[in-house]
Formats: structure tokens, sequence, C-alpha cells
């Protein structure tokens, strides 16, 4: 057998693990629910408008902003909650149970055994991301169904043009979740209790939204790593406005490569005594 | 022309087959806490050797490192010739092992738990997984549970589904910590004689226990553990010899006895209801008994009563085994 079909098999195998739990199940229909949730309000009350977040104004003209709306409503705090605790289960979950102990003596090199747990992270921080994206592009059809986009910037484009861009803001924010998860992996592989890592991970991304709502702390907001996540709005101006997303993309990568390396640092000396 | 002789080929030298595990001077500092002292663990190919001790006198602690879990502070270990945790990925696909107890994903049936371990196997064909996991479940009895989950499985069947974990593939060794833990008589007895059966077909076994009664019937060997340090190590017989035989003298005259058996140079002369006893030593029975007579002693009674396996172990470890601690 091929290496890389070993390594799919143990990716799958994680995969498999990661969406057959029930909470997990449950977290995604969550995540699918909000969209929903905003375009029966919107419905409901008739108008957009109001001071809401940039995208809900534009609900009533078309049904992709729900999606929008969605993805930047969730990023605030369910999409990372779901990120922390999928990665507070990764080494952290398994090293509670005693799983941990289990897969490395099968045996699992510590450092395949991290990696291709992030990969499966990552997949699912994509999964969560296309959950919210479908789920708001249905239910704002259903509600006020797809005619031609207008773009932020007064534009006009075609619904399969508008579908490709949201498809690109949803890949944008899972690479900003990735570069969320990368922190959490690092922090499951520091500790034996999953509660710790999922609290930790979350207080993270929350301390980084409170920390980018204070103008005084300007300096420091180009590297919080939700300063950027916002940016895919950018991606439905016409023509569209890449300096924001491009820096997102560098500043989530920077995270990525720093966090994994000490996640690999820590776990691959680490003593598993649980 | 006379041709010459082929040169007798040297007599084949077998190449020693390297001992299942060895370590020298093994060591394992928690902080300034000394878990595991210096330990030579040998263990020869073939063998069932348990590895006995109290509760926490370094048996899991050794068993992790062996497994690469934990880094040793000190000291080297070969696994099958392989040095751990250095070559561990190399050696541990032979090795199966159930360590400090069963760990599984609870919301899981048995044999989803397998698939997962087998998964994370990249030598595993998983061409044959399912049937090699349902042979693993049957080897073990869990057959009729398997596709039960995890968390309604008692505690016997949490054990011996860690031992299944441990035969997906083929090994040529066991490491099993502690795998009659919790049981109840039945089984303890169910789990002996599945050691029993797997030390058959040739795998090398190291059982740990802390009650030596539990795995003494099938060892081979055993290796005492106590405060970290390994007091005593070797083939059963050998540990069984060294234990003291004492002389046990019925009589009247005990004072008399007892001044006689001193005279001889046995140690440890006590009373014991109507008989003396001491301990024999290097003494021949024939002379004791002689020189009783010659003594005017009034012998009712002679006999030397050899020390039990568990006195040995008592000796050695200077408490019962069953004391937790």
């Amino acid at each position: 057998m091929s290496a890389v079909s070993a390594w799919v098999r143990l990716l799958g195998s994680e995969l498999w693990l990661a969406l057959g739990r029930r909470r997990n199940q449950f977290g995604l229909a969550v995540l699918a629910a909000l969209p929903v949730l905003i375009a029966v309000a919107v419905a409901m009350s008739g108008s957009g408008g109001g001071g809401g977040p940039n995208f809900v104004g534009a609900i009533t003209d078309n049904g992709i902003f729900v999606a929008l709306a969605g993805l930047a409503m969730e990023l605030t705090l369910f999409l990372p909650l779901a990120v922390a605790v999928l990665s507070g289960d990764t080494i952290a979950g398994e090293a509670g149970l005693g799983t941990l102990r289990y897969l490395l003596i099968v045996p699992v090199a510590r450092t395949r055994l991290l990696l291709t747990k992030y990969v499966a992270l990552v997949i699912e921080s994509l999964i969560g991301a296309l959950t919210v994206a479908v789920a708001g592009v249905v239910s704002g059809a259903i509600a006020f169904g797809l005619p031609p986009m207008t773009t932020l910037s007064g534009s006009t484009i075609g619904m399969p043009e508008a579908l490709g861009r949201l498809a690109l803001a949803v890949a944008y924010v899972t690479a900003g979740l990735a570069a969320l998860a990368a922190v959490g992996l690092f922090i499951s592989a520091l500790t034996e209790q999953p509660i710790v890592a999922m609290v930790a991970t979350t207080g993270i991304a929350t301390l980084m939204w409170i920390l980018d709502s204070i103008p005084q702390l300007d300096v420091i907001h180009p590297w919080l790593l939700v300063h950027h996540w916002t940016a895919f709005g950018d991606l439905f101006r016409d023509p569209v406005f890449t300096d924001g997303i491009v820096s997102g993309l560098w500043l989530a990568l920077g995270y990525v490569v720093v966090f994994l390396a000490a996640a690999v640092a820590v776990f691959s000396r680490r003593d598993v005594t649980s | 022309m006379v041709p010459v002789p082929p040169a007798a080929p040297d007599p084949p030298v077998a190449p020693v087959p390297p001992a299942a595990i060895a370590t020298r001077g093994l060591t394992k500092e928690f902080g300034r806490r000394r878990v595991v002292d210096a330990i030579d663990l040998s263990v020869p190919r073939g063998a069932v050797y348990g590895f006995l001790g109290p509760n926490g006198s370094g048996k899991t602690t050794t068993i992790r490192m062996l497994l690469g879990l934990a880094r040793p502070t000190a000291g080297v270990i070969e696994l099958l010739g392989v040095p751990v945790p250095g070559r561990a990925p190399e050696v541990l696909g032979r090795v199966g092992a159930l360590v400090e107890g069963p760990a599984f994903h609870p919301q899981l049936t048995g044999r989803a738990n397998l698939a997962r371990l087998d998964a994370a196997d990249a030598h595993a064909d998983p061409a044959t997984s399912a049937a090699r996991i349902d042979a693993a479940l049957a080897r073990v009895g869990l057959g009729p549970a398997r596709d039960k989950r995890y968390r309604v499985y008692s505690l016997g069947m949490k054990q011996r589904l860690g031992i299944a974990a441990g035969l997906l593939v083929r090994r040529d060794m066991l490491i099993l910590d502690e795998p009659t833990n919790g049981l109840d008589p039945q089984g303890t007895r169910e789990v002996r004689h599945l050691i029993g059966s797997l030390a058959d077909d040739g795998l090398t076994i190291l059982v740990s226990s802390h009650l030596l009664s539990e795995i003494e019937q099938v060892c081979t060997h055993l290796g005492v553990m106590r405060q970290g340090r390994l007091v005593a190590q070797g083939p059963i017989g050998e540990l069984r010899a060294a234990g003291r035989s004492r002389i046990r003298v019925v009589t009247v005259d005990h004072g008399r006895a007892a001044d006689i058996l001193t005279g001889l140079g046995a140690g440890d002369v006590r009373h014991e209801g109507t008989a003396v006893t001491a301990d024999a030593g290097e003494l021949a029975p024939e002379d004791v008994v002689a020189a009783l007579v010659h003594g005017g002693v009034g012998v009712r009674e002679f006999g030397m009563v050899a020390s039990t396996l568990e006195d040995v172990f008592v000796s050695l470890t200077g408490e019962g085994f069953d004391v937790s601690g």
C-alpha cells in the first residue's frame, strides 16, 4: 500500500470520527440554522435597513446576501467556537480519553498524527463555512430569490459569477479558520483536558475581536487574525479589492507556520502520561 | 593432481537472537522523584515474563518507556534488538500492548474502535482489515459483542477489547499492563487462558501485575519491582529455588531443640505452638535430625518446609502483593 493511500486512510478515519459525533452534527446544524433565522427574520419584518451588519441591508434585494450576512455574524462566535471544540478534541481529547496512547503505539509517528489531524481540522473548517454559505444561499433564494447581484460598488454581476465569488469567500473564511485551528492544535498538544483547550482557543478568538474593537490599539490590529476576517466582503466589490484579502492570507499563513511548528515541537517530545 | 578437498565449512554460528526486551540503567524521574531507578530488564524471546510489584513501584512507567510513550531520563532500551525511543516506529508494529487499562471511544462499537486503530496503521492492508478485526475480536471472545458500543461493555469486555487491539496484525510480542486489573475471578481466569494460548503461538509476552497469584501459573520468567528498582528477575524455577527452606521440629523439649538448632548455626529460631522452626540455611536435614537425637531431644515430627514463591516475593518487596500504595 502506498504511503499516500495509507495517509488518506488515516485522514478519512479522523474525519469520520469527528463528523460521526452527535455533538458535532448538532453543532453543524446550529451553524446552518443561523442564516435561516436571518432570512426568516428579515422576511417577516419586511425590510432590511436598520443598523445591522453591512450585508443585512441588502438582503431583501438578493438572497445571496443571507449567506454573506451569515458568514459575517458566525465569524464572531460560532465558527471560531466550532474550530475550538474540534481542535480541543484532536490531541487533548484523545489524551483525556486515553486513546492517544493506543494510537501512538500502533504506531503512528507523532508528527504524522499531528499534521493529519491538522488537515482534518482544515477540512472541517471548510465544511463549517460551506454549511453556513449553502444554508444562506438556499434560505435566501427561497425568501428573496436570486436575481443578478448588485455589488457593494453598485455594478451588477450575474448569479453564476456571484456564486463563484461566494465560493472564494468561503475559501477565504476557511483560511482564517485554519489559522485559528493551528492555534487550537498547539494548545491541544499542551494539555490532556479538552475543555481547557476549547476554552483557551475560544478565549483567544474572542480576545482578538475585543482588541480589534478598541481604536486606541490600532497599532496591533494588523496582527490580529480576526481583524482581516471580514475582508471577504471585498470580493463583492467591482473590481475586487484584494489588499485586505492578501494581507489576511499572509497573516493566516504566518499563524499556521508558527503554531504548527510549535505544536510539532511540543508534541514530539512530550511524555504521554494519560 | 589431487583435488583439494573443500575446506570444511565453519560450523554455522547461529546468531544469538537479541532479547525481546533489554534495558540498561533505565531510569525515569518526574521532577526530583525517581520513579524508575536504573533497571536492567532482560526478557528472553518466547518467554512469558511476569512483571511484578506493588502499585506505584514503577511498572507502568517502565512500560510507557518501553513503548516510546515516555522518554527515559537515563538508560537505554532495546525492543527486539531495536533501540527505543530512537527507532521506535520500526519496531512498535511488531508489538501489541495494553497500557494502563483499555481506552476507546465510548460512542463507537468494538469493531469501529478497532477499525480506527487499524486505519492508523500505515502498514496494515485495508483490504484485509475487516477480516483481521473480526478474527481479533473472535480470538478474545468478543465476536457476539462486536457491534455493541464500547460504552456498554463490561470491564472484562473492555480489557479483552484492549488485548484484541494488540492482535490486529501479526505480532512478535505483547506487553500487557495489568490485564486482570478489576476483573472477577472468572474474568481473570479467561485472561490467563488467553495469555497461555498466545504464548503457545510463540509470542513473547510481558505481563505486569501487582498480584503474583493472578499470573504465576502462566509465567516462565519473573521480574520484581520495588520502589522503582528491579529487585529480582529470572526463570521462575530459579526464583523459587532461591527461597529458603525452614526446619520444623515437633517436640516437647522446646528449649533444648532450640539450643541445638542455634548451635548448628540455623538462623531465626522460633517457637511456633508445639514446634520449633528455624531457617535451614545450608544445613542438611539428616545432620539436623542426628544432632537433635544425639542431643536427647524427643523428636515427634521433623520436616523441611519449602517457602512459597509468595514468601520469596514478600521478602523481596517487603510487603504483601495486594498492598496498594
